[in-house]
């Protein structure tokens, strides 16, 4: 009786040290990505179908499998993110003929708001809702805004945790813009 | 009768929604803490959505709903009861069981006990005999 009493009480333990390590490695940041792209890997780009901000139906990063993606995260909350989106559209105006594109990703954020700043800078590329933020998640996304440069197999090429700079863009999209799906 | 059944379904709609009343059950989604005590361009923003879905004459229950659809169930600050989340709802129902059943046991245990002044004693050693003869006797005497 003694010894059927122990183990259950073992259990029990493990089952709740479990659940709190689970608890404490599920908040951890994922920095699969960052590790990947710093040993010069590409890694396949985290897809989800997700609302489209100001239009009707549904959007995936898998819908522009072929095509060069600058997949940025934004907010209208995140200043630096605002601050940014005019650089992202000329950049947008300018691949868009070389079978590339901006796609922007807001981040849980007010659609109205986040649309007050889609006309404020005429912006034409499309942005996804991750409402949630469970779309950030699987970059590991800690701090906004920040882009990812996905090739045209669907495989992160570059990443950028902060603003974006003319510099940035390029160096890193020209090589990317000429490789072959 | 009519208007005891207007009445119930005026308070299970609810009155219209007040911030405060709202903004201590929901999170702000970027900062992880409740809304009421966060003070960041986020939770502003939040605020500032849910006095609209006041204006529009929203209950709380709706407002709350409106948030949902917004930011998605993660701004609620009591997780919804399906899945994963479920353990914050088990686990201390679980604990409080655990806790309750070990009582049970233990007061059980303690029952069954045999008491000290039921135990029989045990034979005397013979020196021990030879020590409280002589004590009686001598007790006898006097």
């Amino acid at each position: 009786m003694r010894f059927r009493a122990s183990w259950a009480v073992t259990l029990a333990a493990a089952l709740l040290v479990g659940l709190l390590a689970y608890g404490v490695a599920s908040k951890r940041a994922d920095t699969s990505i960052d590790d990947a792209i710093a040993s010069g890997k590409r890694v396949a780009a985290p897809t989800a179908t997700l609302p489209l901000l100001g239009r009707a139906g549904e959007g995936s990063l898998a819908d522009y499998k072929g095509k060069v993606v600058v997949l940025n995260f934004w907010a209208s909350w995140c200043r630096p993110c605002i601050e940014e989106l005019p650089l992202l559209e000329r950049t947008h105006r300018a691949i868009s003929g070389r079978n590339a594109l901006v796609l922007g990703a807001n981040y849980q954020d007010v659609s109205t708001s986040a649309l007050g700043f889609v006309r404020r800078f005429k912006l034409t590329y499309p942005s996804l809702r991750d409402r949630d933020g469970r779309f950030a998640d699987h970059y590991g996304s800690r701090a906004f805004p920040e882009t990812f440069v996905v090739d045209r197999r669907g495989r992160i090429a570059a990443r950028r945790r902060g603003p974006v700079d003319q510099r940035w863009l390029d160096r890193t999209l020209p090589p990317l813009l000429r490789e072959k799906a | 009768m009519k208007a005891l059944a207007l009445i119930v379904l005026v308070l299970a709609a609810g009155g219209p929604a007040s911030l405060p009343d709202v903004e201590d059950e929901v999170m702000c989604v970027q900062c992880k803490t409740a809304l009421n005590v966060s003070t960041s361009a986020v939770a502003d923003q939040e605020r500032a959505f849910i006095r609209r879905q006041i204006a529009l004459g929203k209950d709380k229950r709706q407002v709350k709903a409106a948030l949902v659809d917004e930011f998605g169930p993660g701004v609620l600050a009591l997780p919804e009861e399906k899945g994963f989340n479920l353990a914050a709802y088990l686990v201390p129902i679980a604990l409080a069981l655990i806790a309750l059943a070990g009582l049970i046991v233990a007061a059980r245990r303690w029952r069954r006990r045999p008491s000290v002044a039921a135990t029989a004693p045990g034979p005397l050693a013979d020196d021990d005999a030879r020590r409280l003869d002589a004590e009686l006797a001598a007790y006898d005497r006097r």
